[in-house]
């Protein structure tokens, strides 16, 4: 645990460290378990679509003790109402008058399970507390603790049942990543290994939320070249023309785009970002962001491909 | 059934169907004034119907209605014209069918053909008007034109007014250099500029082919030009200024018309007397066959003769801007000897008109035997008894000559000239009337001199033995004014008169200002006449000649214009490169370009969008051999172009790197 400001070789260390750890929960996946880290260290939040059972609460479990923030969670579902999410006040008899109970959102890291199953009402509760990091409830503001972190987890689209995010929604996140099923070996691995809540249990925090807001800052101060600047416009631009793109990308997500950039450069030990960091962390943060043009086919992973393809760094 | 994957959405969208819907309506609705309404209105039914079937959801034709109603419509419009072919009938046809077209259009392609059929429409105006307005509205048309092809292959959100509109005029400004090389270098062809015949001239102004009560008073009320002259040698003075037009010597007792015309030419060229007059006119169309000179023509412009009473008659009629260089002889005598049959057609009078008439010519030969005597007497009949000129005279209707003479004796010049001639031929002196202009305002702006119909005029010739034919003006001697100062001086205190014919008359503010804007309107139209409408295959030659390129036929010409266009295309071409250029100034992506150059040459290149840290790890495993040279130069490369800082000795560093790895 390090409490004092990180001189770079130990940032790079307990970087290192938080991510052997939770690939060492979640096996064989350290592409996304870094992407993860890196939305987090980006003050981005993290959505992760996938299949149920593939190890995405494990994962947010994981990440929080790593890095020692307070979790909590809150399992979405078609009943869901806002005050489950953000709190509510209780009249507590004559002379307390009304006493405001906190909801689970009042947390460091926050996982919202399976977001597509509650109604879009609800939905938006959780998503405009992302936004602004502060809730309102019966007229008074309350600000939401920091770091705040979100993971929502969310189902794939075609399942019965649920209430898909919207795309204003889904700008919200910086990220959206998938797990996927483990190889053989990692699930070889999983299948003779011991529990995985047990192993949680026993994670070491290696910082603190005080040394998690350093570490943000500093990530959000590394290095941009003029040359990145002119490849990250050069992305921006061809998304926003309507012969490859119906919907392009907004400056939240050029902003989104760099903050992650930097954030992955940390996590290689730079003190600079280069073209391969954006284009490292581009497919998940574009991903939900861009529709094909009419008339083009393309799914979200072809698309972020030719993107990456079509511009030519400067 | 077309499979093709379709790059363009297969149906035209609301939006450039109403842009397409707001051109075509510019152009169709200003045809109502030269085409039958029937075919404009069917037009533009067909546009309002293919836009509200788009709108509102309205069903659109099967296509056996189009096909049967384009069939009507051919029919019609050979019931119509009589013909399929001319002028009037193919703009008909050419109307009938944008508006079917766009009827049609479903798919963007039909809708890209009907804007080429719009700009068709632009220029099927010109076939009927080419002034200076007309162009200035057709530009406008092609502005909108222009929109709705724009909008057409528009994709993503719609553009803004203002960029629309901006790129449309954009497009049309780049035009500007291939048009004015196709106006200043096409060959031009003598002969109209349309090669279309005139099928029906609707509204002939101008001085007419015969003359009977009222014919000159219509175009007494026209301020419209009827010709230009400029003189190098300045405005000859006002009793000069004849300009001489058709002559009538058959009189019917109503009706004053010409002689016909016999293929027999006088000398052209009398011998030049001093006071010849140079210079050259610019002739508005009048739709007849004949040129204006000042009396008398001495000379005779190409593809025009001098028939036998000196009228310069062209074997054409004059259905665009004619210009011509002449000279004039006023002093030169003309016709001095009178063949017998001449001399008969010149004193021919119908049998028992004018009693009175008759009697007072017969009472003057009684007095004097000297024709010049008589005519001499005539004027001062004129001069003496009450007369006067008036633009509204009383109807004349049962002999108009008598009652001209002794009763109403108010009227104007064709009135004294057709009177004049009646009595002189009654004592037996040949004459004739001559019609034509006289006056003419000089435009000191301009350098020339403006005749107006309003300047229109008849007056009278006589025979005279040993002088041949000599003019006389009997409205001189009623209205002095009206030859001295023109029209406007002669009619103060007639009530009854056009306002652009009284001027100097305590004119308002109002008034002085519309004097103004007619003389610098005047002035804008006779260049835009000489240097637009008038660039025949003359100026065409002056033009090149003064660019010292007279040498060129039109092989070389057409050489030559090729060539410019190639040129325009070559600037266009270079421009849009230089605008997609790729910036060349930063040594550091110079120093990449060649470490990928010099890695092509070895077999293993980085992509545009592979960043150099990227490439230097496939290096690594594809290329061991190379790995410790090509990391040693992307570290550096890296540090300096996206690091903090960067060293101006790395740079020197990375240019000994790149060295290592040739």
């Amino acid at each position: 645990m390090s409490l004092t400001p990180l001189t770079q070789a130990s940032r790079n260390t307990t970087l290192q460290q938080i991510l052997d750890q939770v690939g060492g929960v979640i096996l064989g996946k350290p592409h996304p378990i870094r992407l993860a880290l890196a939305c987090l260290l980006a003050r981005g939040h993290l959505l992760i679509e996938d299949q149920p059972g593939v190890g995405k609460t494990t994962l947010a479990h994981a990440l929080a003790k790593s890095v020692g923030l307070q979790f909590q969670r809150i399992q979405f579902t078609s009943d869901l109402l806002p005050a489950d999410i953000l709190g509510v006040s209780v009249f507590e008899g004559a002379g307390k008058g009304f006493e405001f109970h906190p909801g689970p959102v009042f947390t460091q890291m926050l996982l919202a399970d399976e977001i597509n199953r509650a109604p879009p009402k609800s939905q938006s509760a959780l998503l405009e507390a992302m936004e602004e990091q502060q809730v309102t409830v019966e007229g008074t503001t309350r600000p939401l603790p920091d770091p705040f972190f979100v993971i929502a987890t969310q189902n794939p689209r075609e399942q019965a049942g649920t209430f898909p995010l919207p795309e204003s929604q889904l700008d919200r996140f910086l990220m959206r990543i998938r797990l996927g099923y483990p190889d053989a070996q990692a699930e070889r691995a999983l299948l003779q290994g011991r529990d995985r809540r047990d192993l949680i249990a026993e994670l070491p925090a290696h910082l603190s939320p005080e040394a998690l807001a350093r570490l943000q800052d500093e990530v959000a101060r590394l290095h941009i070249s003029e040359a990145l600047v002119d490849y990250l416009q050069r992305l921006i631009a061809r998304t926003r023309d309507p012969h490859h793109y119906a919907r392009g990308l907004s400056p939240r997500a050029a902003l989104g785009l760099l903050a992650a950039a930097r954030a992955w450069a940390a996590l290689d030990g730079r003190e600079h970002v280069i073209p391969e960091d954006i284009q490292a962390v581009l497919p998940s943060v574009t991903g939900h962001r861009l529709a094909p043009a009419e008339g083009t086919p393309g799914n979200p992973d072809q698309l972020t491909r030719e993107l990456i393809e079509a511009v030519a760094i400067p | 059934m077309t499979t093709a994957a379709p790059v363009l959405s297969d149906r035209v969208g609301l939006a450039p169907l109403g842009w397409l819907t707001l051109a075509l309506t510019v152009l169709l609705a200003p045809h109502a004034l030269n085409q039958p309404a029937w075919v404009v209105a069917l037009a533009l039914l067909s546009v309002g119907w293919r836009y509200m079937a788009a709108r509102q959801g309205l069903r659109l034709p099967g296509r056996w209605l189009l096909a049967l109603t384009a069939l009507a419509a051919t029919v019609g419009v050979v019931a119509t014209h009589g013909t399929l072919l001319g002028r009037d009938a193919g703009v008909s046809l050419l109307l009938v069918m944008t508006g079917l077209k766009m009827l049609e259009s479903r798919t963007p392609r039909d809708a890209m053909l009907t804007v080429f059929l719009g700009y068709f429409v632009v220029v099927t105006h010109f076939l009927y008007s080419q002034e200076i307005p007309v162009v200035l509205y057709l530009a406008a048309a092609m502005v909108l034109t222009t929109m709705a092809l724009i909008r057409l292959n528009a994709v993503g959100p719609p553009p803004t007014l203002r960029e629309h509109a901006g790129l449309a005029g954009l497009m049309l400004v780049q035009a500007i250099p291939v048009m004015v090389i196709l106006f200043l270098l096409f060959p031009r062809l003598p002969g109209p500029l349309w090669g279309m015949p005139q099928d029906e001239p609707a509204a002939r102004t101008g001085l007419s082919d015969s003359m009977s009560p009222g014919s000159i008073s219509e175009l007494l009320q026209s301020n419209a030009p009827a010709l230009r002259a400029t003189f190098p040698d300045g405005p000859p003075p006002a009793p000069l200024r004849y300009w001489r037009g058709p002559v009538f010597s058959a009189y019917d007792g109503r009706t004053w018309r010409p002689l016909p015309d016999f293929p027999y030419s006088p000398d052209p060229e009398p011998p030049l007397a001093p006071g010849t007059l140079t210079y050259s006119v610019m002739l508005e169309p009048h739709h007849n066959r004949w040129l204006l000179a000042l009396d008398r023509p001495a000379s005779v412009p190409a593809g025009a003769r001098l028939n036998p009473d000196y009228v310069l008659s062209t074997r054409r009629p004059v259905h665009r801007l004619e210009t011509y260089n002449l000279t004039s002889a006023p002093a030169a005598p003309l016709e001095s000897e009178l063949n017998p049959q001449r001399r008969e057609q010149n004193l021919q009078l119908p049998g028992g008109a004018a009693p009175r008439a008759r009697a007072l010519a017969e009472a003057w030969l009684a007095e004097t035997d000297a024709p010049s005597e008589v005519v001499q007497r005539a004027l001062e009949f004129f001069n003496r008894e009450p007369f006067r000129y008036t633009l509204s005279p009383p109807r004349l209707d049962r002999d108009p000559v008598d009652q001209f003479l002794f009763e109403s004796r108010a009227g104007f010049c064709e009135h004294y000239a057709g009177s004049f001639v009646f009595l002189m031929r009654a004592a037996g002196i040949p004459a004739r009337v001559v019609t034509g202009y006289q006056g003419g305002e000089w435009n000191r702006a301009g350098g020339y001199l403006l005749v107006r119909q309003s300047d229109a005029h008849a007056w009278a010739e006589v025979w005279l033995e040993g002088q041949g034919w000599v003019r006389v003006d009997p409205t001189a001697a009623v209205a002095p004014e009206r030859i001295e100062q023109g029209i406007h001086a002669a009619l103060s205190g007639d009530a009854n008169v056009p306002a652009f014919l009284r001027r100097g008359e305590g004119l308002g503010m109002i008034m002085t200002l519309r004097f103004q804007w007619d003389y610098w309107r005047d002035v804008t139209a006779y260049y835009w006449n000489g240097w637009v409408l008038g660039f025949g295959p003359d100026r065409q030659r002056e033009f090149l000649e003064r660019l010292g390129l007279g040498h060129l036929d039109w092989r070389g010409v057409v050489g030559l214009m090729v060539g410019l266009l190639l040129a325009v295309a070559m600037v266009f071409g270079l421009a849009f490169l230089w605008r997609n250029r790729r910036p060349q100034r930063d040594p550091l992506a110079r120093m990449y370009r060649r470490f990928a150059r010099r890695m092509a040459r070895v077999g293993i290149a980085p992509h545009p969008h592979e960043g150099p840290r990227d490439f230097a790890h496939r290096v690594a495993r594809e290329r061991p051999d190379l790995r410790d040279a090509v990391t040693r130069f992307t570290r550096t490369y890296e540090a300096l172009r996206y690091g903090p800082d960067p060293d101006p000795d790395q740079f020197k560093a990375l240019r000994l790197h790149l060295r290592e790895l040739s």
